[in-house]
């Protein structure tokens, strides 16, 4: 037993604890006999600053601290789908059965569970040369196969022994390899700090679209596979429900959804959301596809900064797999604001805004955890980790150190528009000041996989957005009446693209998610209609007085409450536009 | 048990600086017992052996730095709750202020509350029908909702929040609801108006008040809406009781909570409120729900007044971003005679799509939600547009656009301040505004429910 700490000082999550010779700087203690876990972010000479992530109130001065020697670790193995967890992994579900439906403190209990047994299929045969990242064998887990590999301290070694097809728990030793050091033991699961990136052999540059279904994001400002997206935007401009909507549609294998610092009730909804809908592409529960962080706003401040490495990580862990993570962050500004309060309790030099100076490279350097890697293991597979994040400015101003930060290191600027909100014009996602740096990449991959036509429709779309803007600074001077035809045409199709494109009512069960063929047949459908319409008015037609044309118009406002399975109607419209004829 | 300490070393706004306390404990219960004996109780603030700072829940005017001894609890501050506060008045501390007895307490509650863990919370979605359309039509609240009105000084929003708390009820069971009345540094008229109403309406019995006006100490403001909270806890998931909480006015509660930052020399964050207002909000705002396996709920309606309007200041920013959305009142309708004078643009329920609709109000209820905010904010636009260049200038369209905005404010937002409506109602009325417009502009409603609720003859 190593010699205990003294507790001198608490204020909120700070406790500041002298006597600490020998303690690491983010070495793991125990605050107090109730045993708070807590993380030492400084040393000054025996005394340690220490952010404990649970509530402080009635720990007195004079206490012990209890030292671990080790960093803040995750658990890594069978279990982790379909879990919901706090900011230090802890299973909320097993916590409601503890203590019931408030939360106490000093829980301890392990992040994965220690009795349920597991299938295990071996892959590799004892006496084979194994290093990092081989793959042992696999899990079934409903459906998921969980591949159990080679933990990354092990570098190279000899399979000395691994068990047979069957059943066991993740305690269990299921293989031994002679390594240079010694023997090593093997379990189903491994542990990892949290607050390092887990090793892959090689980053590559992400080429493949991570499909959403979100047509305005899907079209016109794209994320790829192992590419980072910042979603800005202030109160009720339906930040949230972007981030539940990529949550559930994104076409990866693996979600992690951190939940930092928000809403209770929005928690609530997630949990209850994915445990109903069924994953598109492999009709499995969203929840079996998913791993759920919560440290809502109400819950201890210093979790909430842990909560974003947790996720991280466990998204790193499903990567290694050779899989396709996406982790959703809502929200980082709620990680910034931990980091502020900490920072400022310790008294350090405040930078922008009262945020920590090294605020800058700590965003930076929690993104930089996204990307498309080789694996390590032998079979050189391919996994990613996508993250999309979401940034709360406050008064809803782009200017302000999270958002600016999080620009820097981000390929995708999806900006929330409180006036789109304010029309119910959703998602809020303002087509002139976003961008996606994927464009050119995503190009190529659309028209190789959907159609060579998909990019230039996507182009012209974007065209007539752009014109409409500054026809509109014309019309508020001189009317829209006064306008030519072929003007008004402009304006009347930027309006199809924007209210039968753009908009996508995420409540809808139809509208709620697009495939790249209907977005594609969409916008298809909107410029046959520009190109009759054109032709019309050369022939000296005035657009109002061709009445078949807002028949047409009607059956385009309607094509996105066509279900999927019915895309032939969509080229039906389509052929009824091309060849319609005015009489 | 308790310490008790001679060695006040500095009196600073409402915060005392105690010097060699033995073991304090974060968060401990003091008091502060003064030469001629009377007693004033506060909490630890920063525990500390060479320099605890106690943070008072009551004034520190009087105190003296000789002669003053400073008693340590070794506890946190409780407060003993009871259902038969319902109908009673107390203070921020929660000590009657009524001349009644003192209440016998059923359970003793840590003021500062728990989390509810995420996972045990149940969805709130029970429509509670308010009877005033631009709540119930537009941004529909549901029970276990915290749904904060965002208002100006001199606006109406004690008439609206009293309005509410007359008529609200869940329409499926009809079930009404218990009443906890937070006002937090509020005038004696503001607070009697409320009571007032409440008895008028003959709900007092069944409200319990906390009160702190505007003279009142500063510090108890901290206090209150914890304690009422701490009731509303205890009657909602223990006496499985429905609790709606009242909050006016939380930008007083912001700036008492600033004034006590400012004494302990924090860095301010922005406009000089704490860094951590957003955590401290959250705090007292994420004390609303339900919770699955109980049959109570708290909804919460706090009262905020927003600096010049403006809603990018730090409160109302920072409610917004925890709140399940907000009510905006706004002064030009209001200039215009409109009452109650919400703005359904800038307003927002973010709970209202479980909540509407089929078996919870109407079928029709979400296409006509976002067919009447779309025309609206179409009209809005014309009419912006009709002030330069006049009316002649819009299209036909645009003209229905128009007329639709100047009806949608004078018939569907305005209604009297004892005035009842519907859902159906309220929605019938939606109909008949929307029938202005050309059917085929109609995007956001399905065909057959446009078919089925078109006004056969039109207004």
């Amino acid at each position: 037993m190593e010699k205990e700490g003294k507790i001198i000082k608490i204020a909120g999550p700070l406790v500041v604890a002298t006597n600490m010779e020998g303690a690491k700087i983010f070495e793991v203690v125990k605050v107090s006999e109730k045993k708070l876990i807590g993380e030492i972010i400084s040393l000054k000479e025996n005394v340690a600053f220490i952010q404990v992530y649970e509530e402080t109130t009635g720990i007195a001065c004079g206490e012990p601290v209890f030292k671990t020697n080790e960093s803040l670790l995750v658990e890594l193995g069978p279990g982790l789908l379909g879990s919901i967890y706090d900011g230090i992994q802890r299973p909320l579900n097993l916590i409601e059965k503890m203590v019931g439906a408030f939360i106490e403190r000093g829980i301890e209990i392990p992040s994965l569970n220690r009795e349920k047994i597991w299938h295990f299929k071996p892959l590799l045969k004892e006496g084979e040369e194994i290093e990092s990242g081989d793959i042992l064998g696999v899990v079934d887990e409903e459906g998921f196969e969980h591949r159990i590999l080679v933990p990354p301290f092990v570098k190279k070694g000899l399979l000395k022994m691994i068990k047979p097809e069957g059943d066991y728990n993740i305690e269990e030793i299921i293989a031994k390899v002679e390594t240079k050091e010694g023997e090593v033991n093997l379990k189903m699961y491994q542990k990892w700090p949290v607050r390092q990136k887990r090793p892959v052999k090689k980053e590559l540059v992400p080429d493949e679209l991570l499909v959403t279904g979100q047509r305005v994001i899907d079209s016109l400002f794209p994320i790829m596979k192992g590419g980072t997206a910042c979603v800005p935007g202030p109160f009720g401009a339906g930040k949230t429900v972007i981030q539940h909507q990529l949550a559930k549609w994104v076409d990866a294998d693996v979600i992690v959804f951190v939940g930092c610092g928000e809403r209770g009730n929005e928690m609530a909804d997630v949990l209850i959301e994915f445990s109903k809908l069924k994953d598109p592409k492999t009709k499995r529960l969203l929840l079996k596809r998913s791993v759920l962080v919560a440290n809502t706003s109400n819950m201890p401040v210093a979790a909430r900064e842990a909560s974003i490495y947790t996720g991280i990580t466990i998204a790193e862990y499903f990567r290694d797999m050779g899989y396709n993570v996406a982790l959703i962050a809502d929200s980082t500004s709620r990680w910034a604001e931990a980091l502020r309060e900490i920072s400022g309790r310790m008294e350090e030099m405040p930078g922008e805004e009262g945020y920590p100076t090294y605020l800058p490279s700590r965003i930076a350097s929690f993104y930089e955890r996204a990307g498309k890697m080789i694996c390590l293991g032998k079979d050189n597979r391919i996994g990613s980790v996508s993250i999309i994040g979401a940034v709360s400015p406050p008064g809803g101003d782009f200017s302000e150190p999270v958002t600016q930060s999080t620009l820097r290191v981000t390929k995708v600027f999806w900006a929330l528009d409180d006036a789109l909100a304010n029309k119910r014009h959703f998602p809020a996602i303002n087509w002139l000041i976003s961008y996606s740096l994927y464009k050119e990449r995503v190009e190529e991959f659309l028209r190789e996989k959907v159609s060579p036509e998909f990019p230039e429709l996507i182009k012209l779309a974007q065209k007539f957005l752009q014109e409409e803007a500054k026809l509109q600074e014309i019309v508020t001077l001189i009317g829209a009446e006064s306008l030519s035809e072929k003007d008004k045409l402009i304006l009347e199709i930027a309006k199809s693209v924007r209210e039968d494109f753009l908009i996508q009512n995420a409540f809808d069960e139809v509208d709620t998610f697009s495939s790249l063929k209907k977005q594609y047949l969409m916008l298809k459908a909107i410029f046959a209609f520009e190109r009759k319409a054109r032709e019309l008015i050369e022939r000296g037609l005035k657009l109002k007085e061709i009445e078949g044309l807002e028949r047409l118009k009607e059956k385009i406002a309607r094509l996105k409450y066509l279900p999927e399975e019915n895309l032939n109607e969509l080229e039906e419209v389509i052929k009824e536009i091309e060849t319609y004829q005015h009489v | 048990m308790f310490k008790e300490y001679k060695t006040i070393k500095e009196i600073k706004g409402p915060l005392l600086i105690v010097e060699g306390v033995k073991a304090p404990k974060y968060q401990e219960l003091v008091e502060v017992i003064m030469e001629n004996g009377e007693k004033r109780l506060g909490q630890v603030l920063v525990a500390d052996e060479n320099l605890t700072v106690v943070q008072m829940f009551e004034e520190t005017r009087n105190l003296k730095i000789e002669n003053t001894r400073v008693r340590f609890f070794g506890k946190t501050l409780k407060i003993g709750v009871a259902k038969e506060m319902l109908g009673r008045i107390f203070s921020g501390k929660g000590k009657p202020i009524d001349d009644g007895p003192e209440i016998i307490p059923e359970k003793e509650m840590d003021i500062q509350g728990s989390p509810i863990n995420p996972y045990s919370r149940a969805y709130p979605d029970d429509f509670i029908q308010t009877g005033i359309s631009a709540i119930d039509g537009l941004n529909t609240l549901v029970r276990g909702q915290k749904l904060p009105i965002f208002s100006g000084a001199g606006l109406p929003h004690n008439e609206l929040a009293a309005q509410i708390v007359r008529q609200a009820k869940v329409r499926k069971t009809g079930e009404g609801f218990a009443v906890i009345f937070g006002a937090i540094g509020i005038t004696f008229e503001e607070a009697n108006f409320f009571i007032k109403n409440f008895q008028e309406a003959g709900i007092l019995s069944r409200t319990a008040l906390f009160i702190n006006l505007a003279d009142d100490p500063v510090i108890e403001r901290i206090t209150l809406p914890r304690v009422a909270l701490s009731l509303a806890e205890f009657l909602a998931f223990e006496k499985e009781m429905h609790i709606l909480v009242i909050l006016t006015d939380m930008t007083m509660y912001c700036e008492a909570l600033r004034e006590i930052s400012g004494a302990r020399k924090e860095i301010p964050g922005r406009r000089g409120y704490p860094g951590y207002l957003y955590t401290d909000l959250a705090s007292i705002y994420e004390r609303a729900g339900r919770i699955k396996g109980k049959k109570g709920s708290i909804t919460q309606l706090p009262i905020l007044t927003m600096p010049e309007d403006d809603k990018t200041h730090p409160i109302p920013d920072l409610t917004g971003y925890i709140t399940e959305g907000q009510i905006m009142l706004s002064r030009s309708l209001y200039q215009k005679g409109i009452y109650p004078p919400i703005d359904v643009l800038a307003s927002l329920s973010r709970l209202k799509d479980k909540g509407i609709g089929e078996g919870k109000t109407r079928e029709d209820h979400p296409g006509v939600l976002n067919q009447m905010f779309s025309a609206y904010a179409k009209g809005k636009e014309s009419r912006d547009l009709a002030t330069i260049l006049g009316e002649a200038s819009l299209t036909e369209v645009d003209k229905k656009y128009l007329k639709f905005a100047e009806l949608f404010e004078e018939k569907f937002v305005k209604q009297g301040i004892n005035e009842e409506r519907s859902i159906e109602k309220t929605l019938d009325l939606a109909w008949e505004l929307l029938s202005l417009l050309p059917q085929s502009e109609l995007k956001r409603i399905k065909k057959e429910y446009i078919e089925k609720y078109w006004p056969k003859k039109p207004i």
